[in-house]
């Protein structure tokens, strides 16, 4: 299903610091077209390897503009069918249009808390040098198995 | 391409390096902070780097979500069950070291993960399913998870790898993180070639060259996708089961670096809904839906007896997971497909027992569980109007994948802990085979580190030890950032070296674009000239050769050693053509470094089939010339080593040991 970008929508994030979708691609298909000399579309961005595309979505769900689409893959899929999510803060929603036009909406949750709120060491331990080659980690959440130690036949 | 001179060069040297940005590579970064505090105060003071060729927040195989964490050990269950489960699924092969020490872990990493923000479903008191966001108690604080199968639990993870990444991101600081940088090659040490001394890439945003010095080095580039021609060859290319941007560079870099590899020769080829590549495990497990033929009889129970030819992996509750695919393609090639996943009547059956708000919230769950891992699947269901109540679909197993942390078990021989019982010493008939300066038994030093002094690895890098899965490669790689800042405590008064000048590395890294500036003119076609192959074409080859030799899809994943001296020939001359291979542009430079390291992986894959005289995964691949399981001579591991300039590989066996009992399957 790969991405294709609406040229009545794409700003090519002329007010941004980067092209969004060009920088979360994680397979790098995103480009820009800054003059235009590649797609005839100036400033506007574009799939450059659509074969590779994995359709994990990354572009549509960052793209300010909503610009970002996908097409159902045409050497697999019939034709008329699409999937859009709308990516919130703390939930996503999804729109499924099928072939025979009837439609689903689905809401999840993504995360439960504030985007950008983790404090990765508030309320941590320091790390004690002292257990560097010990098991666990520098701070416990009691996640750790320590095992029924007869269960290790070989020690 | 007039820009395309020689590049600024961005020279830096650090302690520790971090190759990768996935959930190893997080794992890492999120530990390594606080241990970098201390060794501060001990007069250490330690410079890191992260350097991941995509961004963050979406890279790595959890890229697009998960609507599952696989490996989460709970409060009721011993590392030393997970150990027995890993060992079962992958054919009595793994470490026990390995899977024990990441089963006692891996928890910790789960209940950060939660903290942090990421939805993970409970079950009530009644015990009815909950999302994550309805504020119920954490799991570590006695939350219950909705357990799909023993060790897996539900999650809303779309936003599963944003979140870990914000964590590591923050932990590390913007200073320490150079994103969009496709590191291609390791550098060994000047003065000890059996040590790592830096790390070297290119900008795939603009024309610069990297290079870094370190201490150690955290090689964390996920597994190998795209070796193998996929079922669809045109647009859906890239609608692989594993990221497409998985291309093997753990491996090959590793390879080259000269570090011992593992269990090259396993794969996976997970069985899923056919071309989109949903996955099946909460169909299976959580709705309870049954695989059957075209004729509507489940080839598990109409096969059964099948597993009992490989006794004792056919006999645990749950058999390996090869052998149902054994089962399946029985079906199969007796011309009794379609395979179908029943969920039809799995559904119908649900439903009996529900009420209707349930089951408007287990029809949700059902498309939940693609559109937070694979939203292509939907894109399928959507375009062949599927509503999985009203319609089957079909399933199909895929093309062979390479990977250390999902189902599969290849990877790079890494070190230990040494608390478990582990061998420190190698007794095996074939001792004096394997090469002298590789260390003896299962660690030596430091947890995480490879043959090569100073190179760790993590989550798809680290061999014979399969099913940590997410969770798992994050708490690997917090468990590599102690050893790391140790190992650089003990090696603080050590400067790396680079064995290779720079000026020579440029050359190496862009050849490809000089090929492309030196022949360009020659052709009026750009991409059909004699003098250079473009990346997408020898990718295209490799696959070629991969399925019609070494046991891929149109074989129905047979080979034998006649097949393999064929591919053993043709892959040799595709390793030559690689050098010419071309690149009009950086986009497309990453493209030849990551099939570049296919290649490699490919070859290894290869070889250790050769070697291995016997078929260990039957439903994974056959060799027809071997077509058994030999558990007098093969119940062992198979490493190899690469020798860099002979461009040759050595395989060799080491011996394996159970380190818990695993009789207690089958009891």
């Amino acid at each position: 299903m790969p991405t294709f970008v609406r040229t009545d929508k794409c700003d090519g994030c002329k007010g941004q610091d980067k092209t969004a979708c060009a920088y979360i691609c994680p397979h790098d298909l995103m480009k820009l077209d800054k003059e235009g000399s590649e797609t005839g579309h100036v400033m506007q961005a574009y799939n450059q390897e659509p074969e590779q595309c994995w359709e994990c979505y990354a572009c549509v769900k960052i793209c300010p503009q909503n610009a970002i689409e996908s097409r159902p893959y045409a050497d697999i899929v019939p034709l008329g069918g699409s999937v859009q999510p709308l990516r919130g803060t703390e939930s996503i929603m999804w729109t499924i249009k099928f072939r025979n036009g009837s439609l689903k909406r689905f809401k999840f949750p993504i995360r439960t808390t504030p985007a950008g709120s983790i404090d990765p060491y508030g309320g941590k331990p320091a790390a004690d040098i002292n257990k560097i080659a010990d098991n666990g980690f520098f701070v416990e959440t009691d996640g750790f198995r320590s095992g029924d130690p007869s269960e290790l036949i070989a020690k | 391409m007039a820009e395309f001179g020689k590049p600024d060069v961005v020279e830096e040297e650090v302690d520790v390096l971090i190759v990768g940005g996935g959930m190893a590579a997080c794992g890492a970064g999120y530990e390594i902070g606080p241990w970098i505090e201390a060794a501060k105060a001990q007069g250490v003071d330690i410079k890191v780097k992260l350097v991941d060729k995509a961004a963050m927040d979406r890279s790595g195989a959890v890229a697009q979500g998960l609507s599952a964490i696989n490996t989460y050990i709970g409060d009721d269950k011993d590392p030393a069950d997970y150990a027995r489960m890993v060992s079962n699924d992958l054919m009595g092969i793994t470490r026990d070291d390995l899977t024990y020490d990441l089963g006692r872990h891996v928890d910790e990493s789960v209940h950060l993960f939660e903290e942090w923000g990421l939805p993970i479903w409970k079950t009530d008191e009644n015990g009815e399913r909950h999302d994550g966001s309805k504020g119920m108690a954490s799991l570590r604080d006695g939350g219950k998870p909705v357990r799909t199968g023993k060790w897996q639990i539900m999650i809303n993870g779309e936003s599963y790898k944003w979140i870990v990444a914000e964590a590591a991101k923050k932990a590390l600081g913007t200073d320490r993180i150079q994103e969009h940088v496709f590191i291609v090659r390791l550098v060994n040490d000047k003065n000890d070639p059996n040590r790592i001394a830096g790390a070297v890439g290119f900008s795939i945003r603009d024309h610069r060259l990297f290079v870094y010095r370190a201490k150690a080095i955290l090689l964390v580039a996920g597994g190998c996708v795209s070796i193998f021609r996929p079922r669809s060859v045109g647009e859906g290319l890239g609608r692989a089961w594993y990221p497409v941007w998985n291309a093997g560079s753990t491996y090959a870099m590793a390879a080259e670096a000269g570090a011992e590899l593992t269990m090259m020769e396993n794969r996976f080829v997970p069985i899923r809904f056919k071309d989109g590549y949903g996955p099946v495990g909460a169909w299976f497990l959580l709705f309870k839906a049954k695989a059957t033929n075209a004729y509507g009889e489940v080839y598990l129970e109409r096969n059964r007896e099948m597993l009992n030819d490989y006794p004792p992996y056919g006999q645990a509750a749950v058999p390996a997971a090869c052998l149902r695919n054994h089962l399946m393609l029985k079906e199969m090639r007796e011309g009794r497909g379609p395979i179908w996943m029943d969920t039809v009547t799995a559904l119908a059956n649900l439903r009996e027992t529900l009420s209707p708000r349930e089951v408007k919230h287990l029809e949700a769950e059902a498309w939940e569980d693609f559109l937070d891992m694979c939203v292509g699947q939907c894109g399928i269901w959507a375009g062949e109007n599927i509503e999985p109540e009203k319609k089957n679909s079909e399933l199909m197993p895929t093309e062979p994948y390479l990977l250390g942390s999902h189902s599969g078990c290849c990877g790079i021989w890494a070190s230990g802990p040494t608390d478990v019982g582990a061998p420190t010493s190698e007794k095996h008939p074939d001792k004096e085979r394997i090469p002298s300066h590789l260390p003896e038994g299962w660690n030596w030093g430091y947890r995480g580190m490879t043959t090569v002094k100073g190179l760790f690895t993590a989550g798809d890098g680290v061999g014979a030890s399969g099913h940590k899965f997410s969770s798992g490669s994050h708490a690997e790689g917090r468990m590599c950032a102690k050893a790391m800042v140790k190992y650089v405590i003990d090696n603080r008064d050590e400067r790396p070296e680079l064995d290779t000048p720079v000026d020579e590395l440029i050359e190496e890294i862009y050849r490809p674009v000089r090929n492309f500036l030196e022949h360009k003119d020659y052709t009026t076609a750009i991409d059909v000239n004699p003098n250079y192959i473009t990346p997408r074409m020898l990718q295209l080859r490799l696959q070629k050769i991969m399925d019609e030799y070494v046991a891929g899809v149109s074989t129905y994943y047979t080979t034998n050693e006649h097949m393999l001296d064929l591919a053993e020939q043709k892959l040799e001359m595709l390793k030559e053509d690689a050098l010419k291979m071309r690149a009009k542009d950086l986009h497309e430079l990453l493209r030849a470094w990551e099939n570049y390291h296919r290649i490699l992986t490919a070859e290894a894959h290869m070889k250790h089939i050769q070697f291995r005289e016997e078929s260990r995964y039957p439903g994974f691949y056959y060799r027809m010339d071997k077509n058994f399981v030999d558990e007098e001579n093969w119940k062992c591991f198979v490493n190899s080593v690469y020798d860099k300039t002979t461009k040759s590989w050595t395989c060799f066996k080491r011996a394996h040991k159970d380190l818990v009992d695993k009789s207690k399957l089958f009891r």
